[in-house]
């Protein structure tokens, strides 16, 4: 059965508190971190961008277990932050991992949820018999306006999966999608930074598809909350995924593996890819996992997932850096120096 | 640096690849055509590095080319690969981290960019193990 084969994450080591940026804009920060339930945020060094988070993320998988880059066929870059307008990041990452040049890629983009269609992209080519692997991957180094609501969590970060057929690691049971015409958050071309609907975005977006796109997964597989071990939703904030996790009957005990946000900050399209490879970190056979991302615009996807016994023997997850160890390791800037990461200092 | 010039070389600074003499088993990172040390005599073959290293030498730099003046002071030092090869590359980490004998590994990052509307180019940079 189609699954996924292999997976690895990156995280940059910097980060920046809530407090530090309401201090600069003379918020009231614990007003703010407490609505947001979000403490810090990733940011990204100088010389990175989503490009080189793909590829960390997908070596950081090929360590993990050996794939013969010849028969990975295809590279699909989730993100809302290519580096180029035109020239596709995910050519960069299929060179950096020598599975060019016999080989597909494309970059996506769909909010904050471009990783989980690049995984259903995938899944459907290598289901198909087209090829033997694809590979997945959601990143972003996410924009936020200065003094923005955004830009408290828009964060950086990102994760790979490798999808296949031959010996999974988790079993991807079943996919399925909830997309309407909804305009909750939009960045035009030319624009630094998004623009969104404020606080009426979260009904008519993030909850009415994540919470429908989850209803049809659990309806299409015939499944009850309780038979997951754990869920992972897509995180802007740390409300917003509790709030949905509890309307649709999942438990704190199964989201909070899953759930970085309130340390990683909203990394976008790799927030459901990242917030699945921690629970894959330290998941046991039999578990299963349920996920539902979000991306504005608007559209949500589904997963049911099986972890299989592979996990024990087919991959060594201590080849790479579990989330945890990269949530563990960092450095604090002050807004100054980390305006200067970001580029918001014109030199 | 030209477009040109830099994607002919793509591979080797994206993935490390080098070349060894098969003849003396010495290692060159950017891979050389010839041996100098056997010569006519030697037998050059790529090799791709596994990018374990450690630093033999290293300098801070404060004062920088304009490209890299965002990132001051940032430390530059030559890694010598566990397969032998020496190279010059810039260190990501403090000033005050980096000692001589430090062991580094590679990482893939942004080199340099040829403006806000050129091509960025990517690249193989050493960070501390651990």
């Amino acid at each position: 059965m189609v699954g996924i084969i292999t997976y690895g994450a990156y995280i940059p080591r910097f980060r920046i508190t809530v407090e530090e940026i309401a201090r600069v804009w003379g918020a009231n920060a614990a007003e703010i971190s407490g609505g947001l339930g979000v403490l810090e945020k990733a940011v990204p060094d100088y010389d990175e961008n989503t490009a080189t988070f793909a590829v960390e993320a997908a070596r950081a998988a090929l360590r993990r277990r050996e794939v013969n880059r010849e028969e990975i066929k295809a590279v699909y870059v989730g993100s809302e932050s290519h580096p180029y307008a035109v020239k596709p990041t995910a050519v960069t990452v299929g060179e950096a991992i020598c599975a060019t040049p016999s080989m597909t890629a494309a970059d996506y983009e769909f909010a904050c949820k471009a990783g989980t269609a690049a995984i259903q992209t995938s899944m459907g080519l290598v289901a198909s018999g087209m090829m033997k692997y694809a590979v997945a991957i959601g990143a972003d180094t996410a924009q936020g306006a200065p003094g923005d609501a955004l830009e408290y969590t828009a964060a950086a970060g990102g994760a790979a999966y490798v999808i296949g057929c031959d010996d999974p690691i988790a079993e991807i049971n079943d996919t399925c999608s909830f997309t309407t015409d909804t305009p909750d958050f939009w960045r035009r071309e030319g624009e630094d930074y998004p623009k969104h609907g404020g606080r009426f975005s979260g009904e008519p977006g993030y909850f009415k598809h994540v919470e429908t796109a989850a209803r049809m997964m659990l309806e299409k597989r015939g499944t009850r909350p309780s038979d997951y071990t754990y869920a992972v939703f897509h995180q802007p904030n740390a409300k917003f995924p509790q709030k949905a996790a509890k309307a649709l009957g999942f438990t704190q005990e199964q989201i909070k593996t899953g759930l970085l946000v309130p340390r990683l900050g909203n990394t976008y399209s790799g927030a459901v890819p990242l917030g699945l490879a921690a629970v894959l970190d330290v998941a046991k056979p039999g578990d299963r996992i349920f996920v539902t991302s979000y991306g504005s615009g608007a559209g949500s996807d589904s997963f049911d997932i099986t972890v299989t016994d592979a996990i024990l023997d087919k991959i060594d997850r201590s080849r790479a850096p579990s989330v945890e160890q990269m949530l563990a390791k960092k450095k604090y800037l002050d807004y100054a120096v980390y305006a200067r990461h970001k580029g918001k200092i014109k030199v | 640096m030209t477009v040109a010039r830099f994607w002919r070389k793509i591979p080797q600074r994206y993935n490390l690849i080098g070349t060894k003499c098969e003849v003396c088993g010495r290692t060159f990172f950017p891979g050389r055509a010839i041996c100098p040390h056997c010569r006519r005599d030697g037998k050059m073959t790529e090799i791709q590095f596994s990018g374990k290293g450690k630093v033999l030498t290293y300098s801070v730099i404060y004062s920088s080319a304009d490209q890299y003046a965002a990132m001051k002071p940032y430390v530059l030092a030559i890694v010598e690969l566990e397969e032998g090869a020496r190279l010059t590359t810039h260190l990501v980490c403090e000033p005050d981290e980096v000692y001589i004998g430090m062991p580094v590994h590679s990482v893939f990052r942004i080199l340099d960019k040829e403006g806000d509307d050129g091509v960025i180019h990517y690249g193989t940079k050493f960070v501390p193990d651990g």
